[in-house]
Formats: structure tokens, C-alpha cells, sequence
């Protein structure tokens, strides 16, 4: 690890805005921070937190918002709630799949993009909905879908 | 510690009064445009940049302000202009290109853009000819907003708004001239009963935390919505978070408080950015922190964030998080008024039940109790006071989210309001409540059930959140099951067995009986499965998970058993059946 992220894993550590710091708040600012958790986060919210590195390992293991090897290009989020499976999801996930030739959630072999399958968007009145780099898009048809995945794919990383 | 008096009040509220006139009627126009969730999903952002490059290119003056939802989501982008003085007029579906003909013809010229006026709001006698009072909009006229009065309205971000338009009366009025117990009274005589799925009575609750002497205590609010279909909290939060902050200040004060969270989802910024805006201004006015408006109370708010976990709703569970640990339910007793966060007496309630506390203290109890339906003890019927803020979504003509009250029935809602099913099509299947509640025909019977919270309950379904998904004729409900299980089985948090192994154990038959190779045994075996989650489970996520299968069972019974014996489809069935793989266990 260079010594870059490390400056921004101690930053977002160290210096939370709000006045109620855990071990989930550390995590969320690192996850924002960097896009993921190396073992050198969960040593330092450990020690920031007065806590061990088991108990941070428990709470980053349990929420779905962290991962653990760095990041690709971009994050692909397709939502599979109720509104959405109604209004197609199905065929916008299978849509997505077939874009980034994946099988299933996961990250491309090139490192350009990650898919994941999200609950809850927030946009159910404009179903389905997915987020490209965490901007949302409505009322997406199989085709849009596979027309915005090729944008961010030709556009530079995001992160 | 402040120095602020109630007089001082006087002067924010003068200070806001002439903020808006300026606003509304001083030398510029004021263009509003939507950027909450659904907002951005239907390419808000991109019209705010249009609008700011047109406006900086041509050397045109006008105030730009993003705001929350008017509720009229299916109209999103939605834009409008007003001019100084005059009337909004409000554009529906704006694109890029459209907007930057209103800022070219209407902003710089005065005249409407034709073809996507959707309709003004103001003064009927200044309005322009052939352009319809956006109050008639089907939508709009039934409406009675009161947790909704300003979303669309002012900007989110601008505490001086909301104080403009009656905001923080309420507290001052609590503060001056009421006791805390006073002001819990009101609560309690109002009705008014929690909007989080119990429909327990709010003002009750707050007693439990009131008779509690410890010094530190704290009231927490619940925005952890991950309800797929209902989108009010977040909805509220990013169009007016200060009535919440307002509401909370209330309850710390009627429960002898000092501590307030806001608790929303990680990444859910237009509600977390703009509630945090609203809570520095009003540290910055004296509206919290020491010694509030010269009152001698005092009382800290700050929002917390969960990561992605349903069950962080649940109200234990929630504590858990904001202390930075996994996100499951505690055992109780104790209860939260006697152990909550950080092992201090707590008192928890939904977004949606104290946003309406300003306005309670502000008209009285007995307003809010006079809306929405009576009680009728013969029917177990305990009445339903005030509004439901329901969350449209599904195939259905106008989605969105409206405030209606109480004891309207469903048909109104959704064929009178909403405009029913488009295409043509048949109106099937209701799913309410979030994915713990209940899937029900759309028969003549249910549409028309009354929105009351007791005769949900007895129909099999909960009010509860306020999401109800439509579905047309296309949709299989055994399908819709199985979606409403697997995300049961994914939010499972895993502490409890019956939860966690029921769950997957549902999915599995459910599963099965989508791919029609379910066999006869399969019906009796969920039935068991389903009575040992609502036995043994520890919180309401495995105690009520059973739901949308026994009440898809109950009005769409032959569908399974047309899977079952005959091998047969009931509706689009997709062949892919989505379940996540990267669950939390």
C-alpha cells in the first residue's frame, strides 16, 4: 500500500465530521475515502476505536456496502425490489450481465466495472431503476440499460 | 450558552419573512427544480446544469433552487417558474432541451413554453390563459398535507424557508407557553399513532420515556427505509428535513431529552446532505443546543448513518448501529425507555410521525384528531387519526407519493388520484407495506377497504409504511412472492435461527414452485415453516415474515396450485430468478 492511502485511510479515520464516531462510522468514511477496506483500515479503525481487529472485521463482514479488494472502474447497480422486479428488473439485470459479460454480481476480469444487485434505490416511482457511479436512472429499458453501461465503460474511471 | 430570548424569534422570523418576499416577489425569477430521488432518476440534475448554463450564457439574473418532490413523481424532472410576483408555472418531464427553451422564452421573455405546462400554483386571477390550477391535477385535489405542506415548495436546504412558512412557531409556542407534559398531552390527544408499521400511539410512548428521571436521554429518529415501494421518510427528509429537526426538538423537550439522532442510509445523500444542512443552520440560529431560545432547555441533534441492512429498522437493531456494531435486534426486555443507545433511556419514532409534531402543537390535538377515521370498539376498531402518506409505485397511471386522510378508501386512491392502470389493463394484485406485509387481490372487497391501520390488519395486510406496489394482469403473484422472499432472505441480519434458516428455507420451496416443480406437500410445508418463524423469531423481520406468503395464499391460492398440479404459468414468470448471492452470511 502506498503511502497516499494510507494518508487517506488515517484522514478519514481521523478527522469524522459528526460528534458520535464508531467502528461503523470509520468504516463508512474509509469505504468512502478509498472504495474499499484493506486489512490496513480494519487495523487502524481498531486502534482509533479502541476496539480489535476482530470486532471491526464482524461489523465490515456484515454490511454489504464494503468490499475488500480495491475498486473497479465503476460500480454497475441494477435494483431487484418489488416496484423494480415488476416493472422488469429481470430483463435489465440480464441486460447488465450481458454488457459486462458476467454471469452473476461480481467485477469484470479487466477491472472495468463491478455489478451488484441493490434492494432499494429510492427512485420506486421511476422503476426500474439502476445507478451508474451512484447516479440514478429511471425508467430504464433493457436497451438503455446497455447504452449507459457503454458510456461509463468508454468514459475515464470514476473513481 | 445562547444568549437567544423568544424575542429573538421575532427577529429570525422577520429576517425569513423578508428572505422569501424577496424570493417571491423581488427583482428576478425564482426557478424551482426537483432533485429528490426520483428527481435524479428522471435526470434532474442534468436540467439544473442546463438551466445554470443557459442562465450564465445569455447574462440572465434568477434564483435557482434545487428542491424535494411536489410528490408528483411521475411528472419528474419537474421545473417551474415563477416571476416576480406572478404565479408558478410547472413544467412536467423537462429534458435538458426543453429547459433551456423556458429559461430563453419564458424566464427571459415572460411567456409559457407550450406543450409541457403541467399546470400553476397561485393567485387564480393572475394566471395565464389555457393553463390549468395545478390544485385541480387528480393527484393534488384530494390531498390534505400536513408532514408534506412543503415538500416541493422551498428549498430544503434553507432553514429561513421553512421558518418563513410557519416553522418553528411550534417549538416556540412549546417552549413559552407549554410544560413538557403539556406538550405531550397534545400528542396524546391528537392520536396521532407511530408511522413506522405498529401504529402504537406516539404521545403514549413518549410518556414511557418522560417518567424516566435518568439526566441523559434520547429520542431517535428512524429514516432507515429500506422498504423497496415506500419512499415517504426519505421523501420528507429531502424536501423538508426541517420539520423533522423541528419535531424532534419537541419530543426531547414533552420527554425531558437531551440527544436526538437522525438515522438514514448510507448513500442516500439528498436526504442526509440536506437534513444535515438544516440542522447547522439551526445550531447557527439558537434553534438547538444550549439553552434553546432563552427556554433553558437544551438539546443536540446530529444524523447518523447505517450501511445497507434492513433490519436496522427494527428498533433495537437500530441502536446497535448508530453504536457502530452489526445491526441486530436485542433481546427484550429491557426495553429502549429503560436500556436504548449507549445503554440510555431511548425513545424511538419514524420520520413520518414527527414531522407531523409541529403542526400538532401549532393547531392543537384536537385538530389532528378530528381528521381521519373515529373509533368503533364493537369492530376493534381503535380509529386512525390524521393522514396516511402513501408511496405509489407499480403499473400504475400517476406514481408518486400523496397525503390523503385517513378513512378514504383504496379506490379512491388509486383509480380517482392515481388514474388507475395504464394500457388498459386489469388491476390485479395490491403488494402494501413493505416486503413484510401483505400481497392482496385487488377485488371489489379490498379496493374498498378503508386507509385505517385496524381494518388493514384484519384483511391481512399493514398499512404500516405506506408503499403499495400495482400490479396489472401480467404479473404472477407466485412470482411477486418469491421477489418479496428473497429479499426477506437477503435482509435476514442471521442472529435468530427461525429467521435465518426459515427464510432460505421459504425461497428454496418458493423457488421450486416458480420452476413448477413444486409438488403437493410443498403448500403444508410452508404453513409450518411459517408458523415456526412467527413463534420463535426475535423481531418482527422473522415474526411477520410469513406474511406475503400466507396472504398470497389467501387471494391467490389457485395460482400456487396451478404451478403445483398443472404445471402452469400465471403471468409473466421470469426464467432468471434473481437471488444475491453476496448476502451478509
Amino acid at each position: 500500500m502506498d503511502d497516499a492511502t494510507r494518508l487517506l485511510i488515517s484522514d478519514a479515520v481521523n478527522n469524522q465530521p459528526q460528534s458520535t464516531v464508531t467502528v461503523l462510522s470509520s468504516l463508512l468514511a474509509v469505504e468512502d475515502a478509498i472504495g474499499y477496506i484493506p486489512r490496513e483500515a480494519v487495523e487502524a479503525v481498531a486502534l482509533r476505536m479502541d476496539a480489535t481487529v476482530n470486532d471491526v472485521w464482524a461489523v465490515a463482514t456484515f454490511y454489504p456496502n464494503f468490499r475488500f479488494e480495491p475498486p473497479t472502474e465503476h460500480r454497475i447497480e441494477v435494483c431487484w425490489g418489488p416496484s423494480c422486479h415488476v416493472m422488469g428488473a429481470t430483463a435489465i439485470i440480464a441486460a447488465a450481465q450481458d454488457a459486462l459479460n458476467l454471469p452473476d454480481e461480481g467485477d469484470t476480469p479487466d477491472g472495468k466495472a463491478t455489478l451488484r444487485y441493490n434492494t432499494c434505490l429510492g427512485a420506486c416511482a421511476h422503476a426500474p431503476v439502476m445507478a451508474i457511479d451512484h447516479h440514478l436512472a429511471g425508467r430504464i429499458t433493457p436497451e438503455s440499460a446497455r447504452e449507459r453501461i457503454a458510456t461509463a465503460l468508454e468514459s475515464g474511471a470514476a473513481h | 450558552m445562547s444568549t437567544q430570548t423568544a424575542a429573538d424569534f421575532d427577529a429570525i422570523l422577520a429576517e425569513a419573512q423578508r428572505r422569501w418576499q424577496s424570493l417571491t416577489a423581488g427583482d428576478r425569477p425564482w426557478i424551482r427544480i426537483g432533485t429528490g430521488l426520483a428527481g435524479e432518476a428522471a435526470g434532474g440534475f442534468e436540467v439544473v446544469a442546463a438551466v445554470n448554463a443557459v442562465l450564465a450564457e445569455r447574462q440572465l439574473s434568477a434564483n435557482v433552487s434545487e428542491v424535494g418532490t411536489l410528490g408528483l413523481c411521475f411528472a419528474e424532472p419537474l421545473l417551474d417558474v415563477q416571476t416576480p410576483g406572478g404565479p408558478r408555472i410547472f413544467y412536467q418531464n423537462v429534458t435538458p432541451q426543453i429547459a433551456q427553451r423556458i429559461v430563453s422564452q419564458h424566464v427571459a421573455g415572460g411567456e409559457p413554453v407550450a406543450g409541457h405546462v403541467l399546470g400553476y400554483l397561485g393567485e387564480p386571477d393572475a394566471a395565464p390563459e389555457g393553463i390549468p390550477n395545478l390544485n385541480d391535477h387528480p393527484m393534488l385535489a384530494q390531498q390534505q398535507r400536513i408532514a408534506l405542506r412543503n415538500a416541493g415548495h422551498i428549498d430544503p436546504s434553507d432553514l429561513y424557508q421553512y421558518i418563513a412558512n410557519g416553522g418553528y412557531a411550534a417549538l416556540s409556542q412549546a417552549l413559552t407557553a407549554m410544560t413538557p407534559d403539556e406538550a405531550r398531552q397534545e400528542v396524546v390527544t391528537s392520536g396521532l399513532r407511530g408511522r413506522g408499521g405498529a401504529a402504537f400511539p406516539a404521545g403514549v410512548k413518549w410518556g414511557f420515556l418522560a417518567g424516566n428521571p435518568d439526566p441523559n436521554k434520547y429520542i431517535l429518529c428512524n429514516c432507515e427505509e429500506g422498504d423497496p415501494g415506500a419512499f415517504n421518510d426519505r421523501g420528507i427528509l429531502e424536501s423538508d428535513p426541517a420539520t423533522v429537526v423541528e419535531g424532534i426538538t419537541i419530543a426531547g423537550y414533552a420527554c425531558n431529552a437531551n440527544r436526538g439522532y437522525i438515522f438514514i442510509r448510507h448513500g442516500h445523500n439528498q436526504p442526509i446532505d440536506r437534513t444535515r444542512a438544516v440542522i447547522e443552520q439551526a445550531y447557527e440560529l439558537g434553534l438547538l443546543g444550549e439553552n434553546i431560545l432563552g427556554s433553558g432547555f437544551s438539546f443536540d441533534v446530529e444524523v447518523a448513518l447505517t450501511g445497507d441492512s434492513y433490519v436496522s429498522g427494527e428498533e433495537t437493531a437500530l441502536m446497535e448501529a448508530i453504536e457502530g456494531k452489526r445491526s441486530m435486534p436485542r433481546y427484550r426486555p429491557p426495553f429502549p425507555a429503560q436500556v436504548g443507545v449507549f445503554g440510555k433511556p431511548s425513545n424511538i419514532n419514524n420520520v413520518k410521525t414527527l414531522a407531523y409534531v409541529p403542526e400538532i402543537i401549532a393547531r392543537g390535538g384536537e385538530w389532528f384528531a378530528s381528521i381521519g377515521t373515529q373509533p368503533d370498539p364493537d369492530n376493534r376498531i381503535n380509529g386512525s387519526s390524521g393522514t396516511a402518506i402513501l408511496c405509489l409505485s407499480g403499473d400504475i397511471n400517476y406514481t408518486g407519493l400523496i397525503e390523503v386522510p385517513l378513512g378514504m378508501t383504496f379506490r379512491q386512491v388509486l383509480f380517482d388520484m392515481a388514474g388507475g392502470v395504464p394500457n388498459g389493463k386489469r388491476m390485479k394484485l395490491l403488494q402494501t407495506g413493505g416486503p413484510l406485509g401483505g400481497v392482496l387481490s385487488a377485488s371489489d372487497a379490498n379496493l374498498d377497504l378503508i386507509l385505517d391501520f385496524d381494518v388493514f390488519r384484519a384483511a391481512g395486510a399493514i398499512l404500516g409504511s405506506g408503499g403499495i406496489i400495482v400490479c396489472d394482469e401480467d404479473t404472477c403473484a407466485v412470482d411477486l412472492t418469491r421477489n418479496l422472499i428473497a429479499f426477506c432472505q437477503y435482509e435476514s441480519c442471521g442472529k435468530c435461527f427461525p429467521c435465518r434458516m426459515g427464510m432460505s428455507h421459504l425461497l428454496e420451496v418458493l423457488e421450486r414452485i416458480s420452476n413448477l416443480q413444486g409438488t403437493e406437500e410443498d403448500l403444508a410445508l410452508m404453513r409450518n415453516i411459517g408458523e415456526n418463524m412467527q413463534a420463535g423469531s426475535l423481531c418482527g423481520h422473522g415474526q411477520l415474515g410469513f406474511n406475503p406468503v400466507s396472504s398470497a395464499l389467501r387471494y391467490f391460492g389457485d395460482e400456487f396450485e396451478a404451478h403445483i398440479r398443472e404445471k402452469r404459468h400465471t403471468g409473466d414468470c421470469p426464467e432468471l430468478l434473481i437471488s444475491p448471492r453476496l448476502t451478509r452470511r
